[in-house]
C-alpha cells in the first residue's frame, strides 16, 4: 500500500520533467500564493506568512546541511542574531530598517564562522552549544531586553509604503521566499553548488580534484547564515516584538526537520517540508492535546517509508 | 629527457607513523614526458609515497618539488593546482552524481566563479560553466566513454568507473598524472586498452605518467623508468631491463610470502 502510494507520488512528480513544465508548476503555485490571503482570511494569512518564513530558513539550512553535509543544530542562532540586530538598531538607536539588514547579516557571519573550525560530529555539538549561547546571551544582556526581549519594533517603510498590516507582510515574505528559491536554484547549478556535493560525498577525493574543502564549507556556512539572519530581520519587524524564547533549540530542530522531512538537497522537497512543519500542527489543532503526538507519529512514518525525504530523488 | 631538471623531484623524504618508518630517505624523480612506474612488494610504501607527493601525508623531512615549486606542506588541493593529479587505489567516484558531474569536478581548480556570480547569473559565469562542461566532455571522449556521461557514475561497469576516474584527473589539466594500481580488477582486454590509453595520455596530451602497479608484465611493457621500493627504501632505479636483472630486486620479490614474480 505504502509502496503504491509512493509510486503514485513519484509518477506525479515525474510529469514535471522539462524546465517548461516546472516553470508552469512554479507559476501556478505562485499564483495560488498571491490569491491565498484574499480567499482564506486573516488567520490563515498569518499562518502562511510563518510558513513562508520557514521556507526561507529551511532553504538556508539546506545549503549547510543538504548541500555541504554539515550538521548544524543551532541554526536558530543566526535567525536570532538577525532579529536582535534589527530590533536593537531600529528600536534603541533609531536606525532605518533597510540599513540594519547588512549589519544583521555581517553580525551573523562574524559570530557564526568560528564554530566551523571543527569536523563533522564535533561541529554538530558545537553548533548546538552556539545556539544555546546566543539565546542565553540575549536573555542576560540589558541591550537585548533580558527575558522579556524587545517590543515596539518599528515596521519598515519602503519608498513611502509603510509595511504594517499582516497582509502586506505576507506579500513581503512571498517575495523573500521567491528570492530564496531563485538563489538556491542558481547556487545548486553552479561551480560552488557542485563543489558542496563533492565535499559531502568524498572530502578526500574532492581535495584531490583541487577543491579547497575548508573554503567551500565556509561558503556554505556563510550563505546559510545570510538566509537565517535575513529571515530573522523580517521576523522581528513583522511581529514587532522578539524574546529569547522565539529562538530556542526547538526552533533549530523544527527548521532542520523541514529540511530532512522534505529531502536534504532537494529544493521543492525542502519547501514542502517547511509548509508541513508549520501547517500540520495547525491542521491538527482540533485534536487538542493529541496534536503533537499525531504530528510526531506522522514524522516517524515518513522517515520509515521514505528515509531520504518525501521528495523523490532525481531521475536517471 | 633532461635529468638535470626533472618534472618531479623528491629529496630525502622521511615519513613515519608513531615511530614506524614508512619512507626512509627517499630520493626519487620523474622526468618530463616520461611514463614511469613505482613497484615493490606489498607494504613497501608505494601508496604512502603517492600520498606524500599529493599532500595527504606530511613527511617529517625532505623536499618534494614539481617544476622547482616546493610541494611539501601544501594541502592536497594546492598540489593539484600545481599540476599533479591522481587516481585512487580503490576507485573513489562521487556517488549519486553523473559521470559528467564527476569529471566536471576536475575543472574546479582551473575556474573561479563564486557565489555572487552564480546568483546573478553573470555572463562570465555562464561562459565558464559552458567551458567546464565542454572540457569535461572532451576528457570523457578522450578516455572513450562520452556516451555514458549522463549515467550515474557508480552504476557503470568497473572498468568504465576506472576510466571516469582517469578522465576526472585529466580534467584538472595536470603536468603529471599519478595512477594508483590502475589495472587492479581489470580483465586482460581492459588491461590492453588501459596500456593504449596511458600511452595516448603521454603522446597526445604531453602529460607525464607515474603509476603504481602490481601487474609486472604491464609495468615492463609500458614503463621507460622503474623505481623499486622495499620497506620504504629505494632499492633500484632504471630502465626495465636493468631493474629486472638487479639482484636486490629479485631478492625483495622472492622474499615475499605470496611470491609475486617479476617475469
Amino acid at each position: 500500500m505504502a509502496q503504491t502510494r509512493s509510486n503514485l507520488f513519484n509518477n506525479l512528480i515525474a510529469q514535471f520533467d522539462t524546465p517548461w513544465k516546472r516553470c508552469a508548476a512554479f507559476a501556478v503555485i505562485l499564483a495560488l500564493l498571491l490569491v491565498a490571503p484574499i480567499s482564506l482570511g486573516p488567520y490563515a494569512t498569518v499562518i502562511l506568512t510563518n510558513a513562508l518564513l520557514y521556507v526561507v530558513l529551511a532553504l538556508g539550512l539546506n545549503v549547510v546541511v543538504g548541500y555541504a553535509g554539515l550538521l548544524d543544530l543551532g541554526y536558530a542562532a543566526f535567525f536570532a542574531v538577525g532579529a536582535y540586530t534589527v530590533g536593537i538598531l531600529t528600536h534603541t538607536f533609531g536606525f532605518n530598517f533597510w540599513l540594519t539588514l547588512p549589519v544583521a547579516v555581517g553580525a551573523a557571519v562574524v559570530i557564526g564562522t568560528p564554530t566551523l573550525r571543527l569536523r563533522s560530529d564535533y561541529l554538530a555539538i558545537v553548533t548546538l552549544g552556539f545556539g544555546e549561547i546566543v539565546r542565553f546571551t540575549a536573555r542576560n544582556l540589558d541591550i537585548t531586553g533580558g527575558a522579556s526581549g524587545i517590543s515596539g519594533i518599528q515596521q519598515p517603510w519602503l519608498f513611502g509604503w509603510h509595511i504594517n498590516t499582516p497582509f502586506e507582510f505576507y506579500y513581503v515574505f512571498v517575495v523573500l521566499a521567491v528570492i530564496a528559491v531563485i538563489v538556491s536554484v542558481r547556487l545548486q547549478h553552479s561551480r560552488l553548488g557542485r563543489a558542496w556535493l563533492y565535499v559531502r560525498h568524498d572530502e578526500d577525493a574532492a581535495e584531490a580534484m583541487g577543491i579547497d574543502t575548508v573554503r567551500v564549507k565556509l561558503a556554505a556556512y556563510v550563505i546559510g547564515a545570510i538566509f537565517g539572519s535575513i529571515g530573522g530581520a523580517f521576523f522581528a519587524v513583522n511581529l514587532g516584538a522578539i524574546s529569547p524564547e522565539s529562538f530556542s533549540f526547538q526552533q533549530s530542530v523544527l527548521i532542520l526537520m523541514a529540511v530532512i522531512l522534505g529531502g536534504m538537497g532537494k529544493i521543492p522537497g525542502v519547501i514542502l517540508g517547511a509548509f508541513i512543519v508549520v501547517l500540520a500542527p495547525e491542521l491538527l489543532r482540533d485534536m487538542g492535546e493529541f496534536r503533537l503526538l499525531l504530528f510526531a507519529v506522522g514524522l516517524l512514518l515518513v522517515m520509515l517509508f521514505r528515509p531520504s525525504g518525501i521528495w523523490p530523488a532525481r531521475g536517471k | 629527457m633532461s635529468m638535470s631538471n626533472p618534472l618531479l623531484a623528491l629529496r630525502g623524504v622521511n615519513l613515519s607513523f608513531a615511530g614506524n618508518t614508512v619512507l626512509d630517505n627517499v630520493d626519487f624523480s620523474v622526468g618530463r614526458g616520461v611514463i614511469a612506474s613505482l613497484i615493490g612488494p606489498n607494504g613497501a610504501g608505494k601508496t604512502s609515497l603517492f600520498n606524500c607527493i599529493t599532500g595527504f601525508y606530511k613527511p617529517q623531512s625532505g623536499s618534494i618539488k614539481v617544476d622547482d615549486q616546493e610541494l611539501l606542506g601544501l594541502k592536497p588541493h594546492r598540489v593539484t593546482q600545481a599540476g599533479i593529479a591522481r587516481t585512487f587505489q580503490n576507485v573513489r567516484l562521487f556517488q549519486q552524481m553523473t559521470v559528467l558531474e564527476n569529471v566536471m569536478s576536475g575543472s574546479h581548480c582551473r575556474s573561479k566563479a563564486g557565489a555572487i556570480a552564480a546568483i546573478l547569473g553573470l555572463p562570465s559565469q555562464r561562459r565558464e560553466e559552458a567551458d567546464i562542461r565542454a572540457h569535461a566532455i572532451e576528457c570523457l571522449a578522450f578516455v572513450g566513454i562520452a556516451d555514458e556521461m549522463d549515467r550515474d557514475a557508480t552504476n557503470l561497469a568497473y572498468g568504465h568507473q576506472r576510466r571516469v576516474e582517469i578522465a576526472r584527473a585529466l580534467a584538472t589539466r595536470p603536468k603529471l598524472l599519478l595512477l594508483d594500481e590502475p589495472a587492479a580488477g581489470l580483465n586482460a582486454g581492459e588491461k590492453a586498452d588501459l596500456l593504449t590509453l596511458i600511452g595516448r595520455i603521454r603522446d597526445e596530451l604531453g602529460i607525464s605518467v607515474l603509476l603504481i602497479e602490481h601487474d609486472t608484465g604491464m609495468v615492463m611493457k609500458i614503463s621507460e623508468r622503474i623505481t623499486v621500493l622495499d620497506h620504504g627504501v629505494v632499492i633500484a632505479e632504471g630502465a626495465p631491463k636493468e631493474v629486472q636483472a638487479n639482484p636486490k630486486v629479485i631478492e625483495a620479490y622472492l622474499g615475499q610470502e605470496d611470491g609475486e614474480d617479476l617475469l
